[in-house]
């Protein structure tokens, strides 16, 4: 009987020791400060953000390859953040990542089908090398590639052919749950649809959780059930698709959204050009709101004041003080 | 519309014929060398005092040294050895440096710092010191030349696979591979090693050469090949004090050495550019 | 009626290849009217690259261009010599490329690499240098010019870099700008901001741009023509407005639909199957073709010719543009 996955993050927080030069000491950089969300089986969790928001730190800790300062990580009965061992290696089986370079996601010394059955043979999962040959192919089938394609080296495949790989390889020892890092950005617009429409029927015939991250909106949008705004690793909105697309409150979501979707600017009243300048750096966050230097419409107490979790509606989270 | 033609090869031309030439050099000197026993007229410790220092001639091509035994048989005789000698060498310090140096680079941290320790203190250590003190407390054989060619020539590889694998560690493929559950040995062995190759094999190419001149150097010295066996540092060490009255003893062995270091490296040239690949056709 | 800056009459350039002669541009045609933007869009691989290369004359070691003239203020660039194009680039053609951490020389400050072009083309010195350089960084929007003169690359962020590289190209007023990908590696909230300052720039000073990009959504906002290029050749081209509404081309209506649209939620994303063909021997017909839905034998093997539609300019190379609207 298959337990439910169910991935639970509560309070995570990450702190980077940053090497000082020969003269100061080393710095700390909160790359990632007290997020929460959960994902119930099934769905689809989207991370949103740009460079700096923590997005991709969260990912690696979720998957066990980055240990956390403080904080839960609960992947179905796996708890993740003690990092022990035999935890980890339980998580093995329950959670794949895939990543956003399909260039550099494949070991380009290995054909295929090795590449592939790589994790078949580390998990021991099969009894015999025909065993595997016939995983390789049923999950080559899965991904939209033919058997044959097993025994072709990476360089003679295409970006999107490289990426239906490591989909591929994600796959073949049947796991619960995806983390996505970025799984289209690197690939051309048509090849981006072909790959997200994959993911999407995958997800409903293997009955997965996925984890994804991504800083395009319109990638979000179609694929995730839940939204989770980033912004210099704090959450400043959480909430359902639906919600968070139709009735963005936060004033960075909405910018993010009609950079998305120019039609969304009237709607929304926030312009993307409306945002001021750029990404501080992690190293020194404004205070109060951290998004306050370049919200086009801060208050005093914006820059004093950490705004609060609010729910606007049910399920629905901002960090706000105007929403 | 102009013809889809490929540009002309003219330039790749000159390059290609030295390429020809080096490998067939390198062949030719090897395949001699296997079959010595065969195709040689005389043996390499014949002697024949009534024929001593005789000049380059029909009989002895190579001419004959002091105990009238013929230049040209003893320098392919002196292949044998020397190249015997520089692949065993070559290999031993090839595989057991470049997989420390994978090891540390993989690792990093404390037996990294262990191992580059150890490497400076070959670098900075003269082949010829360390011939010294083993040939001196172990006796001259051609195992201790072996050891000793080896011992002086491993850092150079450690260095270099561990900068292979300290790169090749953060690909996304080794993370991966990881977060499959995959052990360190396998990784390395499996996801390290073989991309890692490429370098490899053109080190190696190259060091064979640094090999031979290091043995010949050290048997000039008498510390590598005893006589009477012939090597080709040897064969020098023999001729030096003939060099004004009886030149060909010294230079013809001088000659060959030289030719084939300059083929290895050539050839070694070739096959990094083979495995290089970022080149493309020009215009 | 602007006059034409730039007219490009059947560019074909050539890639040597381990593989084989790559046709990278093949046949590409358009013109271009002083104060206007044209976007060129188009996958990896559809040439759109390698056409701006092309006009500048900074073609890789391996490429050549075969054919085709570049008419620019009615004199062909293909014809210059290396040194009278020298005197171009940078004066009277700018280019801006993708990526903004090593469009600049780490070694050298800001400072100094864009009073560099004023040196070269206008021959400034001291202070009269000092106070233009100045003036054109305060003009790509970059605060504190003047206390910056003297900062490095490394210490601006990508979107301030890529503003310097902008200062550096705009620097002596040119006619055209060339701007390949020029924010696609940068934050989507940097992105609008550098083509606004692009766009104010142009506004000020009259000046045309090519917009190299793959991304629809800032061609819809920032374009006045586009051009659509598929496997080296140019398939749709026309207004903005008119492309995006009524496109011709099966493939640019497969570009367009393949962007998830915000407000509908849909199950399935429009795509089309299949990958660009080859370039080193490419097929005799459309080169869509066997990706098409409505291709038929005649589009196989015979080139389509440019269809027009009743927009003035709006023209698709296809033979079944009728069938494909509907």
């Amino acid at each position: 009987m298959k337990k439910s996955p169910y991935i639970s993050v509560k309070n995570l927080t990450k702190i980077f020791q940053m090497k000082g030069g020969l003269f100061s000491a080393s710095r700390p950089l909160r790359a990632v400060n007290s997020v929460s969300f959960d994902i119930p089986v099934g769905e689809t969790f989207g991370l949103v953000g740009e460079s700096g928001a923590g997005k991709s730190t969260i990912a690696k800790m979720v998957m066990g390859a980055l240990q956390a300062n403080e904080g839960k990580i609960r992947v179905s009965d796996v708890h993740v953040d003690t990092f022990e061992q035999s935890e980890l290696l339980r998580l093995r089986r329950l959670l794949q990542p895939v990543f956003q370079d399909p260039y550099s996601s494949l070991d380009p010394s290995m054909r295929i089908s090795s590449i592939i059955d790589e994790p078949l043979r580390v998990q021991r999962l099969c009894k015999s090398a025909a065993e595997r040959k016939e995983k390789v192919a049923e999950v080559l089938g899965e991904v939209g590639l033919s058997a044959d394609s097993a025994r072709l080296f990476p360089s003679e495949m295409s970006g999107g052919q490289r990426q239906r790989v490591a989909i591929a390889r994600s796959l073949v020892i049947n796991p619960q749950c995806l983390v996505l890092d970025e799984p289209v950005s690197a690939l051309d617009v048509s090849v981006q649809a072909q790959i997200l429409n994959l993911l999407k029927d995958i997800q409903v015939k293997n009955a997965l959780t996925y984890l994804l991250i991504s800083h395009d909106f319109a990638v979000v949008s179609f694929i995730c059930t839940q939204i989770g705004v980033l912004y210099l690793g704090e959450f400043m909105e959480v909430g359902s698709r639906n919600d968070i697309i139709r009735n963005a409150h936060h004033p960075y979501t909405k910018a993010l959204i009609s950079t998305a979707d120019p039609a969304a600017e009237r709607r929304l009243g926030i312009k993307a050009a409306d945002i001021k300048g750029e990404i501080p750096s992690p190293m020194s966050p404004p205070g109060g709101c951290p998004f306050h230097p370049r919200c086009p419409v801060a208050v005093e107490r914006c820059k004093s004041e950490k705004p609060l979790w609010r729910e606007v509606e049910k399920g629905h989270l901002v960090a706000c003080h105007l929403a | 519309m102009p013809e889809n033609k490929l540009p002309s090869r003219s330039r790749g031309l000159a390059k290609k014929v030295q390429i020809v030439m080096a490998v067939s050099l390198l062949g030719v000197i090897i395949l001699t060398a296997l079959l010595a026993p065969f195709i040689v007229a005389y043996g390499p410790t014949d002697m024949s005092l009534s024929d001593s220092l005789k000049p380059p001639s029909w009989a002895h091509p190579f001419g004959t040294d002091s105990l009238g035994r013929d230049i040209l048989s003893r320098t392919i005789y002196g292949a044998r050895i020397s190249l015997f000698v520089a692949f065993c060498a070559v290999f031993i310090a090839g595989t057991t440096g470049g997989i420390l140096g994978i090891i540390a680079g993989y690792f990093g941290g404390f037996w990294d710092s262990v191992l580059m320790r150890f490497a400076d203190v070959q670098f900075s250590l003269p082949a010829v010191i360390l011939a010294l003190f083993l040939v001196g407390s172990l006796g001259p054989s051609l195992t201790n030349l072996i050891l000793v060619l080896s011992l002086a020539n491993w850092a150079r590889f450690s260095r270099v696979m561990r900068s292979e694998a300290l790169s090749l560690r953060t690909r996304d493929y080794v993370l991966l591979s990881r977060l499959s559950g995959a052990s360190h040995l396998r990784i390395m062995a499996q996801h390290i090693a073989p991309n890692a190759m490429g370098t490899f094999i053109v080190l190696v190419t190259l060091d064979v050469g640094i090999v031979i001149i290091l043995e010949a150097t050290l048997s000039f010295l008498g510390l590598g090949v005893q006589p009477p066996d012939p090597s080709w540092g040897t064969l020098i060490a023999d001729g030096r004090e003939y060099l004004s009255t009886a030149w060909w003893i010294a230079i013809f062995p001088g000659i060959v050495l030289m030719l084939t270091v300059l083929a290895g490296n050539t050839t070694g040239d070739f096959v990094r550019d083979k495995l290089s690949p970022t080149l493309s056709t020009r215009w | 009626m602007s006059e034409e800056l730039l007219k490009i009459e059947n560019l074909t350039t050539y890639l040597a290849s381990r593989a084989g002669v790559v046709t990278a541009v093949d046949n590409v045609s358009f013109s271009l009217k002083r104060n206007q933007t044209l976007a060129l869009v188009g996958e990896s691989g559809s040439g759109k690259s390698m056409t701006c290369l092309s006009i500048e004359n900074l073609l890789p070691q391996n490429g050549k261009v075969a054919d085709g003239r570049v008419l620019f203020k009615g004199e062909d660039l293909l014809k210059k010599s290396p040194s009278e194009m020298e005197k171009i680039r940078g004066r009277e053609i700018g280019m801006i490329l993708q990526d903004p951490m090593t469009s600049l020389n780490p070694l050298f400050t800001i400072g100094n690499q864009v009073g560099e072009v004023f040196r070269y083309h206008q021959n400034l010195r001291g202070e009269a240098l000092r106070k233009t350089v100045i003036e054109v960084l305060e003009k790509a929007q970059i605060p504190a010019a003047a206390e910056r003169l003297n900062s490095y690359p490394h210490e601006f962020s990508g979107g301030m870099r890529q503003r310097v590289a902008i200062a550096i190209n705009v620097a002596c007023g040119p006619d055209l700008l060339i701007a390949d990908e020029p924010t696609t590696a940068l934050d989507v909230t940097v992105q609008l901001q550098i083509l606004r300052v692009l766009r104010e720039l142009q506004q000020s000073s009259g000046m045309s741009m090519i917009l190299v990009t793959h991304d629809l959504n800032l061609v819809e906002r920032f374009a006045d023509d586009v051009a659509i290029m598929y496997a080296g050749r140019i398939v749709e081209q026309g207004g903005v407005k008119d492309v995006f509404a009524r496109p011709m081309h099966v493939y640019t209506q497969s570009l367009l639909a393949a962007i998830p649209r915000l407000d509908e939620k849909v199950d399935r994303l429009r795509t089309v199957p299949g990958h660009p063909p080859s370039l080193i021997n490419p097929p005799e017909g459309c080169r869509f073709a066997e990706r098409c839905a409505l291709a038929d034998d005649k589009c196989r093997t015979d080139y389509p010719d440019w269809v027009m539609d009743s927009k003035q300019g709006h023209q698709a190379a296809c033979w079944k543009v009728g069938e494909a609207i509907n």
